[in-house]
């Protein structure tokens, strides 16, 4: 079959294409936000190893792998490494789907809008699985609230969908897209007609990913350091690798699903994968920016906050845009 | 071909991991399991082109359902060696009962009706085929109304739920939320003079 092992070559080809780009950012994330946060707060940050600090992911992954992987006594030694895996699979996974340009994705399903929800969804289980399977307290604790964040918060995150896809018409994230484009270049864009499920989609987004201001699964004041006290080495580092990948996977789909992916802001500058990274990289930057300005939340609140104050508001707008798709309002629903 | 060894191997993983479900002695890796077999069958759901109902499965059941029940099972210090004890009595009644169910079903899904020469197997669809909105269409039109008492069920069910465990006595302190947003910093901060030192 020359023919078949061509076709999964082409394809390898591609994954290795998004993941090790991928797998760079993720590592210069890391520097940025130490940078980003350093200069918010009037520190220089890390600017040692290297030109102004560049080589500082690399010699912090480089620590990580050198140092003594720990599986403490008492633990689920097979889940205690499962969990990990499991953090990190899905969030590489849901990449096959996102759209880069106009022709460049990996796999151009129907549903991948269902499939990247389904696929964010499964990363809870890394969480829970690592604080159940360390057997202590501080990670089980850890593990409990990030559970019930992450399941609270894919409520408000499903409903914020389903506004984007009653406006597009779709469920393929291309079409998505397509749908977005218009003569008036930014305000055709889906955040506008769905303000406030933009808004909601990306602070459940930063609730998904457990980053500040909703970072009660590490509660560093209070549970040390959440779900992944007991790690250490690189299994840790794949905690930290996925919590990243998630931020830069949420900040790409608000990035698609409302602010146009690839399209130009304004009609006579051509489109390309070059916005994509722009947008990409604007909402990367909001995630830091929120962990640098605001205190923590407190754990009620956030129930709150996800069950009474965002789902009430996301039903309501997802009635009022389909009511705008009936009667057709111009300019983004005129066609 | 290549779909036959997925096939088979989504197949394995279900038989596996159910039976793993009612053999393995911690509650936690049981739950672990059937997360497990709802996965597999969800890949055996997409072999068939039902991609909603795969995404689905994985999304309510995997995604939510098992988490809350994972939940549920890990609070719980089930010690399933004392469950166990006075297993081996009941095994006449079960092997009946197994029996019983057996009969049943394979009658309904027995060769007769479910074997190889009866099922014709799924019609490969064109790549613009959308199984999200094919269901969409039949369950909004030719089936809207057992979908309307279907949820109007499952909300009976739900408020059913809420009043049966919603017990009104207060044992847990609460904070009131809209009192605290009203909170001015004039109701908590008061700000007082304070001479200074008189300067020698």
């Amino acid at each position: 079959m020359p023919e078949g092992i061509l076709t999964i070559t082409i394809i390898v080809i591609k994954i290795l294409a998004i993941m090790l780009p991928l797998m760079a950012a993720v590592a210069y994330t890391t520097l940025v936000e130490r940078k980003v946060i350093g200069y918010m707060q009037l520190r220089i940050g890390p600017n040692r190893v290297g030109l102004k600090g560049l080589l500082q992911p690399i010699a912090d992954a480089l620590k990580l792998m050198c140092k003594e992987f720990i599986i403490p006594t008492g633990s689920s030694r097979f889940l205690f490494l499962l969990a990990p895996v499991l953090a990190l699979g899905p969030a590489l996974a849901a990449w096959a789907v996102i759209p880069f340009g106009s022709e460049m994705v990996l796999a151009d399903i129907n549903a991948g809008l269902l499939y990247v929800l389904a696929l964010t969804s499964l990363g809870v289980y890394g969480i829970i699985i690592a604080g159940w399977a360390s057997n202590s307290k501080y990670a089980f604790l850890g593990a409990m609230r990030s559970a019930a964040q992450i399941v609270s918060y894919e409520i408000a995150m499903g409903f914020s969908l389903v506004g984007v896809l009653v406006a597009a018409g779709s469920l393929n994230l291309g079409d998505i897209i397509e749908a977005q484009r218009g003569s008036l270049g930014i305000l055709n864009w889906f955040w506008l007609p769905l303000l406030p499920l933009f808004f909601i989609y990306f602070i459940s987004g930063v609730a998904e990913t457990n980053r500040a201001p909703f970072d009660v699964s590490e509660g560093e004041s209070e549970i040390v350091a959440g779900f992944h006290v007991e790690y250490a080495g690189m299994a840790f580092a794949l905690f930290f690798l996925a919590e990243y990948a998630n931020m830069i996977l949420i900040s790409a789909l608000t990035a698609v699903l409302f602010m146009g992916g690839w399209l130009s802001p304004v009609s006579w500058v051509p489109d390309g994968i070059h916005w994509f990274f722009a947008k990409t990289g604007f909402f990367l930057f909001l995630f830091l920016w929120f962990r640098a300005t605001f205190p923590r939340y407190r754990y009620d609140q956030i129930m709150r906050l996800g069950w009474k104050i965002f789902l009430p508001i996301t039903i309501v707008w997802v009635m009022v845009v389909a009511a705008m798709v009936v009667w057709k309002i111009p300019p983004w629903f005129s066609s | 071909m290549f779909e036959q060894v997925l096939f088979y191997v989504f197949s394995g993983l279900v038989l596996f991991a159910a039976a793993m479900v009612i053999t393995v002695k911690n509650p936690v890796h049981a739950a672990l399991c059937l997360v497990l077999a709802f996965f597999s069958s969800s890949g055996l759901w997409l072999l068939l082109e039902a991609e909603f109902l795969a995404i689905a499965l994985v999304l309510v059941y995997v995604g939510a359902v098992m988490v809350l029940f994972l939940f549920v099972v890990m609070m719980l210090d089930i010690n399933i060696a004392e469950l166990r004890e006075g297993f081996a009595g009941y095994v006449p009644v079960a092997v009946l009962v197994a029996a019983a169910m057996l009969v049943l079903l394979s009658t309904i899904v027995g060769h007769v009706n479910f074997g190889v020469d009866s099922i014709q197997g799924v019609a490969a669809h064109a790549s613009d085929y959308s199984n999200t909105k094919a269901l969409g269409m039949s369950m909004y039109t030719d089936f809207i109304w057992p979908f309307e008492i279907a949820s109007v069920i499952l909300l009976v069910a739900i408020v059913a739920a809420i009043t049966l465990t919603l017990r009104k006595s207060r044992q847990t302190k609460s904070a009131n939320p809209s009192n605290q947003v009203a909170v001015k910093s004039g109701d908590r901060v008061r700000l007082v003079k304070v001479p200074s030192e008189p300067q020698e």
